[in-house]
């Protein structure tokens, strides 16, 4: 498969609703179609990264109005566990029709449970719209932490928005101070378990978006699945999004490529080295689990 | 349409809900028995009391070793059948059985329970308790491809069955502590929250974007360990998932 995964069409797009870019993280990709797709009734609710008890730290919450789907918007540059909802939304919650959006590790997890659904009951037919965000890498909290507060010199409070982009880690805070740090001393602080991953632009969503490739405040869209087709061209008809072909927009599809095929050939050399990561006594090697071949 | 394949289910010391999982697939169980199966041996389901001939036998329950019958039912099992699978979490880990200590009305004397394949070699598992009927309904149709269909169909059946086979391997102990010893020790777990999603009595639950398993609370169902996505992902399969799902939504309308 392609680095770039399975899709139908490539599009660079920014939504037109105001009260919503102001709020998201780039072009508002994910939160308009969760917006339009509750209208529409596609979704009943969707599994969204809401505030959490600290500063940045996200916290799954099952969104059923576009204000809680507001309050969701934007990047929390940490772990937000957003399938630990995914049959309680079925349950407690009762919906028929899920929404999720997630990394692309978050992605693999939502087709596995609907493959292979073994503690899953009910869930399979119920996951209406998986909308997939790009991801580099993750950070645990407490390394977003050391980051924003060490390297950065901001209090995580004070904070209004983090990005990444352009090589640097930048954080914004209310009072208008920008601080940002170069990426390359992020690598120490990474979630050992992206290391490992081996999908930057979640190839398994029926929609997937990321800022790169595309200019500021706009988004790269892969269109992917017959269901995120559908919604897509909805979501068109309906005067959501401005459009740009993918073509025509700088620095375009050949960067995101450039960065899929980057993490993948890192981290597959990762996946391969752990087969000889430690020594028996024979002079062997003694390996790591590989999560790809078998349980 | 080929050939049916026949299934049974072989009722050992569970609780009956993995039968019932059977049965919640509502009209999918009239579409698979119409279709693809034909049941011909199960508890309350079908009227035949002696072990027969069967394509796919279905174990239910842990094995009680000081109960004579069951276990000559399961080797009987075994030897009339082409697969044998451990059938929830009782089966394939022990699940609540693995508590059991005897003096339990009114079999006192019952009071050693082990997964079924301390007894018998096993073929594939189907974990968790209960069981999804999904999950039931997805095997049964691809055992039936395996068996009974073409080629390319033969091809995607032992790819989308590989992995649980290879759980029967991997042993006949699970339990939250898995996460920590398979997944997160080996520096793979990325926090995506399926583990505590999945398990059927809460026990865990995710800090800073890590589980945290209440042992207290755990059954040992098997069922975090193997929906995780770092335990096991075939990109193979899970690549093809649209396909896949449309050609088993296919099967069952
Ligand atoms: C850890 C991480 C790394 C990323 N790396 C890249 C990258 O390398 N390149 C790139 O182009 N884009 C990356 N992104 C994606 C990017 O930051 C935006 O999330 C994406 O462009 C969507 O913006 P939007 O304006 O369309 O969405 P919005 O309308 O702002 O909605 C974003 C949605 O994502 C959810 N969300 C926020 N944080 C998380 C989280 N941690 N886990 C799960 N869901 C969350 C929110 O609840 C919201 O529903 C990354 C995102 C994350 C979380
Ligand atoms: S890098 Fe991969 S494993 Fe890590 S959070 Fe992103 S998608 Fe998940
Ligand atoms: S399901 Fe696996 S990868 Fe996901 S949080 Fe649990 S242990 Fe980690
Ligand atoms: S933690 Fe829950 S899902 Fe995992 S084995 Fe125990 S009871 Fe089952």
């Amino acid at each position: 498969m392609d680095v770039l995964g399975n899709y139908k069409s490539a599009i660079s797009a920014r939504s037109t609703d105001k009260d919503i870019t102001k709020k998201s993280q780039d072009g508002g990709i994910i939160t308009t179609l969760f917006a339009y797709a509750l209208e529409e009734g596609i979704i009943d609710g969707a599994i969204v990264a809401g505030p959490g008890d600290e500063p940045w730290k996200p916290e799954p919450v099952v969104a059923t109005t576009k204000a809680e789907l507001l309050a969701a918007a934007g990047t929390r540059y940490t772990i937000s566990p957003n399938l630990y909802l995914i049959k309680e939304a079925t349950r407690s919650y009762g919906l028929d029709r899920v929404g999720i959006v997630g990394t692309p590790c978050q992605m693999q997890a939502v087709r596995k449970a609907q493959l292979y659904p073994i503690g899953m009951r009910d869930v399979d037919d119920k996951i209406a719209l998986a909308l997939g965000i790009y991801c580099m890498e993750n950070l645990s909290y407490q390394a977003l932490e050391a980051i924003v507060e060490d390297h950065c010199n901001q209090k995580m409070e004070s904070v209004k928005k983090m990005d990444i982009g352009k090589g640097k880690f930048t954080v914004y805070t209310e009072r208008g101070a920008v601080s940002q740090m170069p990426l390359k001393l992020i690598h120490k602080y990474v979630q050992p378990g992206c290391n490992v991953c081996l999908d930057y632009v979640a190839n398994l969503a029926d929609i997937s978006s990321g800022s790169v490739g595309s200019p500021d405040g706009w988004s790269t869209v892969f269109v992917r699945s017959m269901k995120g087709n559908a919604v897509w061209d909805g979501a068109i008809a309906a005067g959501l999004f401005e459009t740009k072909p993918m073509d025509q927009v700088k620095p375009g599809l050949d960067l995101v490529t450039k960065l899929a095929t980057e993490k993948i050939t890192k981290n597959q050399k990762n996946v391969d080295a752990r087969k000889t990561f430690g020594l028996k006594a024979d002079g062997t090697a003694k390996g790591l689990r590989n999560p790809y071949e078998s349980p | 349409m080929a050939e049916k394949i026949t299934i049974g289910e072989l009722h050992l010391s569970g609780c009956t809900g993995c039968l019932v999982t059977l049965a919640d697939n509502y009209e999918g169980l009239f579409k698979l028995l119409d279709d693809y199966a034909d049941l011909v041996y199960a508890l309350t389901l079908v009227d035949v009391r002696h072990v027969p001939e069967m394509d796919v036998c279905l174990v239910e329950g842990s094995c009680c070793l000081n109960d004579k019958i069951s276990v000559e039912e399961l080797k009987e099992a075994r030897e009339k059948s082409k697969v044998l699978v451990a059938y929830g979490g009782c089966a394939a880990y022990g699940n609540i059985t693995r508590f059991c200590r005897g003096g339990q009305w009114n079999q006192p004397g019952h009071e050693a329970f082990v997964p079924i394949s301390e007894v018998v070699d096993v073929d594939l598992y189907i974990p968790s308790c209960p069981p999804c009927p999904q999950q039931v309904r997805n095997v049964a149709v691809m055992a039936f491809l395996l068996l009974r269909g073409n080629e390319e169909q033969k091809n995607l059946a032992t790819a989308y069955l590989t992995p649980l086979m290879q759980l029967a391997q991997r042993g006949n102990e699970a339990c939250g502590c898995d996460l920590m010893y398979d997944v997160i020790n080996q520096g793979l777990c990325m926090g995506c929250g399926t583990c505590a999603g999945t398990c059927p009595v809460r026990a865990i639950t995710m800090e800073y974007g890590k589980p945290n398993v209440n042992r207290d609370l755990c059954i040992k169902c098997g069922a975090c360990y193997s929906q995780c996505p770092r335990s096991w992902f075939n990109f193979d399969v899970m690549n093809n998932y649209e396909g896949i799902m449309d050609a088993i939504k296919g099967a069952m309308q």
